[in-house]
């Protein structure tokens, strides 16, 4: 298994980056926020199902981080807090979505995130509306840290829980039960007949997405320092979905390979042409889903495959 | 005779006018095999159907080890101990046959064990036993989608035998499969079933496959039980052999 390999090459790798470049752990820590919620997509996407809505669950996690803000000064226990709420939030609405399947699934998860969406936005008293909250940036493990220190410390925690993440679902996925999520996609009726309720597997794995989500969300809130109802609005739904494509659902990796090079291009391609950045955005997917169907975990694994065969 | 481990009674469906069961009493004692034969469209499928839950009967009850399940869901009836095969298999067409047949080992016991392997070492062995068991072993690791009919066909039940059910109903085990190795396969396939006790009914189009693994035989002709006993007498029926089989006279 080249998988150790893997993760331990890519975690060298982002170190590096955030030890040359200290605007890039920044930047890392928001592609392995991102790269958390999308692994809650990817799990979606083994059973089939897309979801256009799992901004929500980001947002959950972001506002619960600036609700709480005042009353708590621990990092740790405001990402903790926005993975319960977002986790609560995920059994209220999983419990309807999980009755439905395709473009309803994927359509009603917009439909409840849009709502969410526009309750942060005209609720001005409680959210402040588009202005957003500010976040008070909290004290990590009781240590108060600012400047690059900061930064360091967010970057970290954020590689710990993408890491700690990465093995769960990993062995998630290796379970009965991660395996039903894929008979699911092929031949639902089938579980029944074995005595596995199909809507319980989804569920499980709904509730597991939006609390991945719901770290994200946090980690990016205390990153940021500044939540605003753009977090839940449907364009970042849809990038979510961008980004689990353009890593590959075959390998707990390529949600986050996917967050990397997607936060790279965005920042890249937005200096060089502020105009057209989303454009070219568009022609990385073309090119992706054209030329390796199974995304840029995919197509490491065959380049691996390749040269093992050859050495 | 001690009490049937399945019982029909009275059973009744109708899809619009047709009558797919019109009546029926049927039973099935504890290990034996039974084969239902009638013509297309004559219910039989209806019944296995009905038995796992997937159709509601209109009238009628089905009592398994003497507890009624008739109109309960697919999935309740499993735990009571009735699995089934399909006339199209239906597998998980992305997982090899291996984690098919593992998935339904898993199913039995223990499911929501998120956190253990589906191909635990135990499990592993335990599902290559079975595929053995059907000389399936070869194709473990063979994605379900990559193989041919009569194998999908043979992997279809042993998911079914995973589940390890006390009644085993299968839909046309031999259909799609090469004239050439039906019996072979049947002969496996009831061996295996001898051998784990259990108790299974099968429809079936092909006489000579009847005729050779049934211990009786019950024909279905629009709706209504028309014959049942042993292979030998209810194919030399006259009444039979015109109506189903399509044969005029006696057996030559």
């Amino acid at each position: 298994m080249r998988s150790p390999l893997a993760v331990a090459a890519g975690v060298a790798l982002l170190l590096l980056l955030a030890f040359l470049q200290p605007w890039l752990r920044f930047v890392s820590t928001i592609a392995l926020a991102t790269g958390l919620a999308v692994l809650g997509i990817m799990l979606l996407l083994r059973a089939g199902q897309v979801s256009f809505g799992h901004a929500l669950y980001v947002a959950a996690g972001a506002y619960t981080v600036a609700f709480l803000r005042p009353y708590l000064g621990e990092a740790l226990f405001l990402v903790l807090a926005g993975a319960l709420v977002a986790t609560a939030l995920g059994l209220l609405v999983g419990l309807f979505v999980a009755r439905y399947r395709d473009i309803f699934f994927g359509m009603l998860n917009l439909a409840f995130s849009m709502v969410a969406w526009s309750l942060l936005e005209k609720l001005y008293s409680l959210t402040r509306g588009t202005d957003g909250i500010r976040v008070v940036r909290p004290s990590l493990l009781g240590l108060g840290l600012d400047g690059a220190a900061w930064d360091w410390a967010l970057f970290l925690l954020a590689l710990v829980a993408a890491l700690l993440a990465g093995a769960l679902v990993a062995r998630y996925l290796g379970s009965p039960a991660g395996s039903a999520l894929g008979a699911i996609k092929t031949r639902e009726t089938r579980l029944e007949f074995a005595g596995i309720a199909a809507r319980r597997v989804l569920l499980q794995a709904y509730l597991a997405s939006a609390a991945l989500a719901g770290v994200g969300g946090a980690i990016t809130a205390l990153a940021t320092l500044h939540v605003t109802p753009l977090l839940a609005y449907w364009t970042h739904s849809g990038e979510l979905v961008f980004v689990a494509i353009l890593g590959g659902t075959g390998h707990v990796l390529g949600p986050f390979l996917g967050a990397v090079v997607f936060e790279l291009v965005r920042v890249h391609a937005a200096a060089a042409f502020p105009d057209a950045w989303q454009m070219i955005l568009g022609f990385v997917l073309l090119v992706i889903i054209l030329s390796a169907a199974r995304g840029l975990a995919g197509l490491l694994d065959d380049l691996a495959r390749r040269l093992g065969r050859r050495g | 005779m001690s009490a049937p481990l399945l019982a029909a009674r009275g059973l009744f469906l109708a899809f619009g006018g047709v009558r797919a069961a019109d009546g029926v009493d049927l039973e099935v004692a504890e290990g034996e095999i039974l084969a239902i034969i009638g013509p297309n469209g004559a219910g039989k499928t209806t019944f296995i159907n009905m038995v796992t839950g997937y159709l509601r009967p209109q009238a009628g009850s089905i009592r398994f080890t003497g507890r009624e399940i008739a109109g309960l869901p697919p999935r309740r009836i499993v735990r009571l101990g009735i699995a089934r095969s399909f006339q199209i298999p239906q597998l998980f067409t992305e997982h090899t046959v291996l984690e098919n047949v593992a998935l339904h080992l898993a199913a039995r016991s223990g499911f929501w064990a998120a956190f253990t392997p589906l191909l635990s070492a135990e499990r592993r062995a335990e599902a290559l036993a079975l595929l053995s068991g059907l000389e399936l072993a070869p194709l473990a690791e063979a994605r379900a989608d990559q193989l041919d009919e009569g194998a999908r066909k043979l992997v279809d039940i042993a998911m079914a035998l995973a589940l390890r059910p006390r009644l085993l109903l299968m839909d046309e085990p031999t259909s799609g499969v090469a004239a050439a190795e039906k019996h072979a396969i049947m002969d496996r396939l009831v061996a295996a079933l001898r051998r784990e006790g259990v108790t299974a009914v099968f429809v079936e189009h092909d006489m000579e496959v009847v005729a050779r693994h049934a211990d009786r035989v019950a024909v279905w002709s629009q709706g209504r039980i028309l014959a049942e006993g042993p292979p030998a007498a209810v194919l030399a029926d006259p009444v039979v052999r015109r109506e189903v089989i399509g044969v005029e006279g006696a057996p030559c």
